[in-house]
C-alpha cells in the first residue's frame, strides 16, 4: 500500500534572472524586472511530497523529524538568506524557480531514501508555483 | 478527464502510542505526540474525484452531493471526536495523517464510485497547514482509475 506524506518549508533568498547567452536587451526583454542588476528576493515555500508504504509499527510513510532534518541540512541551510546566483548549482544555470525546483529535488532525492521523493513544489510568490516530479516522469508521481 | 476537489474541515484529538513498545521507545519515536492525554488539530480534508463533465449539467459530480457524502461518511464519525478512542479504524492503526488519509479513502470510495460518472481519485488530509498526507488508492497512481476500470486496481 502506497501513501504520500507532504511537508511545507520556507526560506528567503535573492536572485537575478540573467543569462550570458543573451544580450542585455534580450535579457531585459525575457526577464523584465527580474533582470534588475542588483537582484531581488522572495520568501519561497517548498513543498516536499514523499511516497512509500505505511510502516506497520509507526503508521508513518517517513518520520517527520527525519524529513525535517534532511530538508534543513540539505536545502534550507544551503539556500536560506543567500543569493541563489552565487550557489554552485546555479553557476551555469539561471536561478529561475523552475531550476530551483529541480535543484531542490536533486538535493533531496537520495537523502530521503528509502522513501521515494514524489515531487517538489516551489512557490515563489502566492501567485506562481512550480513542480518537479523527477526525470522521465509523466507528472503522475509514478 | 476532469479532476474536481471539495474541501472540508473537521476537528479531532489523537495521540501516537504503539502498545507493543515500551514507554521509552514511544516517547523517543513519537515525541510530543505520545502524550497520552492527547492533543488536537483542525484537519482539512480534500477529496478529489475524476470524471468527464455530464453533457447536460456540465458537472463531473454535483458538489452539494459530494459535500453531503463527505459529511455523512467521514465528518459524522470523526468531527469533534477522539480518533484513538472513538473511531473504529484507529482502534488498532495509529491515527497518523497517513492512516487518516487511507481511512478517509476507505469511507468514501464505495459511495463515490457507486454513484457513477466519477471515481475517487485522491484524498489529501492536512493536519496543519504545513503537514499533509495523500492517498490515491492501493497502487498510488492518480491516473490509473478511469470509470469502470476495476482491473486497474
Amino acid at each position: 500500500m502506497k501513501a504520500f506524506f507532504g511537508r511545507r518549508y520556507t526560506f528567503s533568498a535573492s536572485h537575478r534572472l540573467h543569462t550570458p547567452a543573451l544580450s542585455e536587451e534580450q535579457n531585459s526583454a525575457a526577464y523584465g524586472k527580474c533582470n534588475n542588476p542588483h537582484g531581488h528576493g522572495h520568501n519561497y515555500v517548498v513543498e516536499v511530497l514523499v511516497g512509500g508504504p505505511i510502516d506497520a509499527e509507526t503508521g508513518m510513510v517517513i518520520d517527520l523529524a527525519r524529513l525535517d532534518r534532511v530538508v534543513q541540512a540539505t536545502v534550507l541551510e544551503r539556500f536560506d538568506y543567500t543569493n541563489l546566483n552565487l550557489d554552485p548549482m546555479f553557476s551555469n544555470r539561471v536561478p529561475t524557480t523552475e531550476n530551483l525546483c529541480k535543484a531542490v529535488f536533486q538535493l533531496l532525492q537520495e537523502p530521503v531514501a528509502p522513501a521515494e521523493l514524489a515531487h517538489v513544489r516551489v512557490e515563489e510568490t502566492e501567485n506562481n508555483s512550480f513542480e518537479y516530479y523527477g526525470e522521465g516522469s509523466n507528472g503522475n508521481d509514478d | 478527464m476532469i479532476f474536481l476537489t471539495r474541501r472540508a474541515t473537521f476537528s479531532a484529538s489523537h495521540y501516537y502510542w504503539n502498545e507493543a513498545w515500551p514507554e521509552e521507545k514511544n516517547r523517543q519515536v513519537f515525541g510530543r505526540c505520545a502524550n497520552r492525554n492527547g492533543h488536537g488539530h483542525n484537519y482539512t480534508l480534500e477529496v478529489t474525484v475524476a470524471g468527464e463533465p455530464d453533457p447536460v449539467t456540465g458537472f463531473v459530480v454535483d458538489l452539494k452531493w459530494l459535500k453531503d457524502v463527505i459529511e455523512r461518511e467521514v465528518l459524522a464519525a470523526w468531527d469533534h471526536r477522539h480518533l484513538n478512542l472513538e473511531v473504529p479504524e484507529f482502534s488498532k492503526a495509529m491515527p497518523t495523517t497517513e492512516n487518516i488519509a487511507v481511512a478517509a479513502w476507505s469511507r468514501l470510495e464505495r459511495t463515490v464510485d457507486a454513484a457513477g460518472g466519477a471515481r475517487l481519485s485522491r484524498v489529501r488530509v492536512y493536519e496543519t497547514p504545513e503537514i499533509f498526507a495523500e492517498y490515491r488508492g492501493h497502487d498510488g497512481q492518480i491516473s490509473a482509475r478511469p470509470p469502470g476500470a476495476e482491473g486497474a486496481r
